[in-house]
């Protein structure tokens, strides 16, 4: 039972049987959300022998690495990997640096095309041409396919992350930069020795939404990327889990019309390895998000 | 380099530079050049991959084909123009209005369903006193949001497969006669709403918990000394002073009522409730870009850009008729 920081009234019996139920739901929550990745995390080591009798456990009653010993020998996935950090790093840096330089002029109240840039966001923000031209200009026109530029260039810009980033420059003191003006910086100076480092907060949080897209992302992968070598971790994921035993291609899985899929702990270990990188990077990246949501709300 | 008096727009020493006879444009460019090659990027990349696929969008008003000529732009002039034909055919047709029926099917269930579920997260988290317990719940609750669809999809996998998926063994034990999550159209939208509400949950109740935050304590404190009562005081101050918010979320969600996450669908889609997972995204990649027929998959994409868009503008409109600034 918790203490109560501060009794200015006596709490009745209801109040606190409240309480209790609060707790119960709110930890029952986030049990549910915790259990399947220790699940995983813990079937992993199991053998399949025992993932097969007993239906759930949240540690293994022998610890086997042979799911470890296949995927290290096997060594496909460190290859997604791979390529899932080169197509995350490239195309991070890729959209920090079209966002930034778009938004900046944007939150110059001085910057004379000002209104016509404003115009051409709001029609991205507000109209796509859907789903077939971008393919077209992108596989048959700018014959990006098998290379990541297909993943990097269509979403260099994503006007809502650029608008956070604009509002940020926007609030920001102009003392500083009048005072720059003044000993004689031009504007990339400003923008660089200024406006960028002062902006690392929500540059921070921007880029961390990028990134996150980016390492999540299967759906472009899956329709620019066909070459297995270029596979990033996702589209190796996907193929592994849903389609080994789907007797269809790309378009349709069937589940459950086949039989018992073999090696149940190399589909958990697979797992395992693409949601780590996540879980490591999580505790550093926390703090940004919040942030980012918030300085994401205030409007320009 | 002198010394100046007023720093902005523009510093004396670079109007030096030019004669005071000169045009504003040159005078503006020699003072913030740069920022007119910063937007070089920025427009490039807009005038590509926003603008010029708009020019694609003649497909669907063609009967397009992408080998009848030669060079990258030579299908779209030498391709048959067959005015609303397609467009005819697509709302003569069965399949578009099954797909509109999909997406706006599990849409709605979502917003019963889903849209709650963090506003109830929120208001439980608000009133939870130990810090250490909350911020707990908030790490580990964040976490989905940040998991792949497919890591989602593989976890849903793992735990409800008809073979040995634990909780489907659970559930068949309860309810012999429940259809199988993975496969059966029934159970297809409940089986969504559970991933959206396993990962979004969590992180949807961060912009709740802030509006809440922003609530004046002394409100609390007034209706304490009044001796109301935990329920009274979230009828009367705690739901009211997050309503704007709840509000916009709201009129967010339904300016995307035609838009469903295609890659959760596309991943949970199967030959065996095709009938109710087909929604605009899925339907289109299918048609076009796996069968090749452009033609119809632009004329949908098109109804469903002008539709959208639509919705965006009457839900922002009416957002700034009921006193909220609006989203732009």
């Amino acid at each position: 039972m918790p203490k109560f920081k501060h009794a200015l009234v006596k709490r009745s019996r209801m109040d606190m049987f409240a309480q209790v139920i609060i707790y119960i739901i709110v930890g029952s929550f986030a049990l549910i959300t915790l259990l399947p990745f220790i699940y995983i995390f813990a079937g992993s080591f199991a053998t399949d022998r025992e993932l097969i009798e007993r239906p759930f456990f949240l540690f293994p009653k022998t610890i086997s690495f042979n799911a470890y010993k296949y995927i290290f020998a096997n060594g496909d996935i460190f290859r997604g990997l791979r390529n899932s950090l080169i197509v995350t790093v490239v195309g991070t840096t890729i959209n920090m640096f079209f966002s930034t330089t778009l938004a900046y002029p944007l939150s110059r109240p001085y910057f004379k095309g000002k209104k016509a840039l404003f115009a051409m966001v709001l029609v991205s923000l507000l109209f796509s041409a859907g789903m077939v031209p971008n393919y077209l200009l992108i596989a048959n026109i700018l014959r990006l396919k098998n290379t990541y530029w297909a993943l990097w260039l269509p979403g260099a810009i994503n006007m809502f992350n650029m608008l956070i980033i604009m509002n940020y420059f926007r609030s920001l003191p102009q003392e500083m930069e009048e005072s720059a003006y003044i000993d004689g910086a031009n504007d990339l100076q400003i923008f660089t020795r200024i406006m960028l480092p002062l902006s690392a907060p929500a540059l921070a949080s921007v880029s961390l939404f990028y990134a996150v897209n980016h390492w999540n992302s299967y759906f472009n992968a899956m329709m620019y990327i066909s070459d297995r070598r270029w596979e990033v971790v996702q589209i190796m994921l996907r193929r592994i889990i849903f389609l080994t035993q789907s007797i269809s291609s790309e378009t349709g899985v069937d589940w459950g019309m086949l039989g018992e899929p073999p090696e149940k702990s190399i589909r958990l270990a697979t797992t395992v390895f693409a949601v780590i990188p996540i879980l490591c990077v999580y505790p550093f990246i926390q703090k940004y998000f919040t942030q980012g949501i918030m300085v994401g709300s205030v409007k320009g | 380099m002198g010394t100046h008096t007023k720093a902005r727009p523009l510093p004396k020493s670079q109007l030096s530079l030019v004669g005071p006879d000169s045009s504003p444009w040159r005078r503006e460019f020699s003072a913030h050049g740069w920022l007119y090659i910063f937007v070089i990027p920025g427009v490039i990349y807009m005038l590509i991959f926003v603008f010029m696929p708009l020019l694609g969008l003649i497909m669907a008003f063609q009967r397009f084909s992408p080998y009848s000529g030669s060079g990258p732009f030579g299908a779209f002039i030498h391709s048959e123009f067959v005015g609303f034909d397609i467009f005819r055919g697509l709302f003569t047709g069965p399949d578009f209005w099954r797909v509109l029926r999909n997406t706006l099917a599990i849409n709605i269930s979502s917003l019963i369903f889903y849209f709650p579920a963090p506003i109830i997260l929120a208001l439980l988290l608000n009133e939870i006193q130990s810090q250490a317990f909350k911020r707990t719940t908030q790490t580990i609750v964040y976490i989905p949001h940040f998991i792949s669809w497919v890591i989602v999809g593989s976890i849903t996998f793992q735990m409800f497969n008809a073979q040995d998926g634990i909780l489907m063994m659970l559930i068949k034990q309860v309810f012999p006669n429940m259809p199988n999550v993975l496969s059966s159209p029934k159970a297809f939208i409940p089986m969504l709403l559970g991933q959206s509400m396993w990962k979004e949950t969590g992180f949807g109740t961060i912009i709740y918990l802030a509006s809440l935050a922003s609530v004046d304590p002394q409100l609390y404190e007034a209706a304490t000394v009044d001796g109301a009562n935990r329920w009274q005081k979230l009828w009367n101050i705690t739901l009211p002073g997050i309503a704007g918010t709840i509000v916009i979320m709201l009129i967010l969600k339904l300016g995307q009522m035609l838009n469903t996450g295609y890659e959760q669908i596309f991943l949970m889609q199967n030959s065996l409730n095709r009938s109710v997972s087909d929604v605009f995204d899925t339907y289109i990649y299918t048609m076009s870009i796996v069968n090749g027929n452009y033609s119809l998959g632009t004329a949908m994409g098109l109804f469903k850009s002008v539709v959208g868009m639509f919705m965006v503008i009457g839900s922002n409109s009416l957002s700034k008729r009921l006193g909220s600034s609006g989203l732009y």
